[in-house]
């Protein structure tokens, strides 16, 4: 066992840099695929581990899209009169600028959106349940329509971003891969570690019981701010990532797309099995084969059937591949009786 | 002894319902407390008073001579008073012993502390406290399969791997088997004696409290009815009363 999980890692690994080329047709979908992986892990994280069900998470996402765009303008040129030029002015970015500007904006993005869900946390931490679903939606529509109506952002038309350079857009598919496919797997290992920590199993008390871990006096408002954190900056990052990616996003439909991607990785958590370390993993890629196979197959009824398969996993199937697998065998997870070393029967003489 | 819990003149009433009236009562250091009294006189509000689950309508409550009855529930657990509930909680999904490691004592760890592992110590310990209150076997068992005794008693272990000052204990035996009442007693005293956490424990079974406290109070409809040793209390006609319910 202990020889087999480092040749396991290893081989994931390969396969994570091999997938861009062993399926090229699928570069753009591979890359999309991480970012279902990367949302569903850091929502699992405050849904899974803590049990505060975000329904506002895509908050992070929009902010960070808009943070690392703005960012990466303004090193240049004034963000005003960028976003103001609906296509009549000609703004060039060199190679460098595109770059730095991209780096920047992504450091920029995590960090803010940190910041955000501390700031947002302190307001909304107080809701329990379906309250703090409720406030957490709020608070992400609301943040796409303060937005779409901010002009100095570009407001409803949202922004253009500079093309990746060069003329072979081939490049830019597998740098928008290899960027995700970095954060994604820098997030595995941190959650990895993280799920380890004396500071992970006191979030799972929240989850349990936060009154019973208030009466044994953990710092209960603090860990759940620092968790929302945590997530923040990873989603803020992911999504930069996607507005370089998507040259050109606007603010309802793209950043703060609260109905399909907000939605959509609380599903594939469900799906994969909230709690744990691989169901969220699981859950994506499951839930984008389903998705991506209904939009070639079934078009027309690709809503109908994404639709169903929400409810079905909503309403029979909580628990997901992984807390099913936890029930029929839970063996597989440490569960057993075990003997005293010295209650063992001394043999008869 | 010093006086480590001092309740002066605390008043608590629900609307119309006066759950305390005047209760003023004392919590000598190192020593074990017994609240009794009958159904509905009190004792689980006076409980939840001191640890902060409620406001009190007035009255002090000081805690190694500082005013807590102003402070929050966790606020005060972090300066080391620690409750039990009657109706147990502990964390079901996990097993025993993960239940014990996430009751570490997080009051006494830094930011930086809680992001580490737990250690082979740590693990030692949780299992050591397991084997005290006898569920070591069931360690890696989910916590919420237990009988509802056992609960207890892991609920009692979890509350010792925080490594309280004062553990506030509500009814510690009921529900469990008779036959092991004795074990119970006798862990409750070590913790006392060994580990040097002060009880204030609130008890049915007469049997069970004349036993191990020291020094016994007695609430009745809200008031302090009588207080002293066991032997005391067990002569006082007011308390044989109230429990027969002579008028």
């Amino acid at each position: 066992m202990t020889i087999l999980r480092p040749i396991f890692y290893l081989a994931l690994l390969a396969f994570i840099v091999a997938a861009p080329f062993i399926a090229p047709e699928f570069r753009t979908q591979l890359a999309t695929l991480w970012i279902f992986i990367i949302l569903s892990m850091t929502w699992d994280m405050t849904g899974g581990q803590m049990g505060y069900n975000s329904l506002g998470n895509i908050l992070f996402y929009g902010a960070g899209m808009y943070i690392a765009a703005v960012v990466g303008i303004a090193i240049v040129y004034n963000v005003g009169e960028y976003t103001n030029a609906a296509g009549g002015g000609i703004y060039k970015f060199t190679d460098t600028q595109y770059f730095l500007g991209m780096a920047l904006g992504l450091v920029a993005a995590g960090v803010l959106c940190a910041g955000i869900a501390w700031i947002l946390g302190y307001l909304l931490f107080g809701l329990r349940g379906p309250y703090f679903a409720i406030g957490t939606l709020g608070a992400a529509i609301a943040a796409g329509e303060l937005v779409s109506n901010w002009e100095w952002v570009g407001g409803g038309q949202g922004i253009a971003l500079p093309v990746y350079p060069g003329d072979d857009y081939e490049n830019a598919k597998l740098f928008f891969y290899y960027l995700f496919a970095i954060v994604g797997v820098i997030l595995f290992i941190f959650l990895r570690w993280f799920y380890s920590t004396r500071f992970a199993a006191a979030i799972n008390a929240i989850r349990d019981d936060e009154e019973k871990a208030e009466a044994m006096g953990l710092h209960t408002l603090r860990y759940k701010l620092i968790t929302w954190s945590i997530a923040a900056f990873f989603v803020g990052i992911a999504g930069g990532i996607s507005g370089y990616q998507l040259i050109h996003f606007e603010p309802l439909e793209t950043a703060f797309q609260t109905i399909n991607l907000g939605i959509f990785m609380v599903v594939c958590v469900l799906l994969g099995g909230k709690g744990t370390l691989w169901g969220p993993i699981i859950g994506a890629i499951l839930f984008h084969v389903v998705k991506e196979v209904t939009w070639n197959y079934l078009l027309g009824w690709q809503w109908v059937a994404l639709g169903a398969l929400i409810v079905i996993t909503v309403v029979y199937f909580q628990d997901g591949l992984m807390g099913w697998l936890a029930r029929v065998k839970p063996e597989w997870f440490g569960e057993r009786v075990m003997e005293k070393p010295d209650m063992v029967a001394e043999p008869a003489e | 002894m010093t006086k480590i819990i001092e309740v002066n003149n605390v008043s608590k009433s629900y609307g119309g319902v006066k759950a305390n009236t005047d209760i003023s009562i004392e919590v000598q250091q190192g020593g074990i407390t017994g609240l009794i009294g009958p159904n509905g006189s009190g004792k689980t509000t006076l409980f939840n008073s001191i640890v902060g689950y409620h406001p009190i309508d007035s009255g002090s409550i000081r805690f190694e001579g500082k005013e807590i009855s102003k402070m929050q529930v966790q606020d005060i657990a972090r300066l080391g008073l620690l409750r039990t509930f009657q109706q147990t909680r502990i964390y079901g999904d996990m097993n025993c012993v993960e239940n014990m490691l996430i009751s570490m004592p997080h009051r006494k760890m830094t930011i930086r502390e809680a992001f580490t592992t737990n250690t082979r110590a740590d693990h030692d310990r949780a299992e050591h406290l397991l084997d005290f209150v006898g569920l070591y076997e069931k360690r890696f068992l989910r916590s919420g399969s237990l009988s509802f005794g056992q609960q207890k008693l892991l609920e009692f272990a979890m509350a010792l791997m925080n490594e309280p000052t004062v553990l506030l204990l509500d009814e510690p035996t009921a529900g469990i088997n008779p036959t092991l009442i004795n074990g119970l007693i006798d862990r409750l005293k070590r913790a006392n004696s060994e580990f040097g956490i002060t009880l204030f424990i609130i008890e049915h079974n007469m049997r069970v409290i004349m036993n191990m406290a020291d020094s016994i109070y007695c609430l009745a409809h809200g008031e302090l009815l009588a207080s002293g040793t066991p032997s005391e209390i067990q002569g006082d006609q007011r308390v044989v009363d109230a429990y027969l319910g002579a008028h």
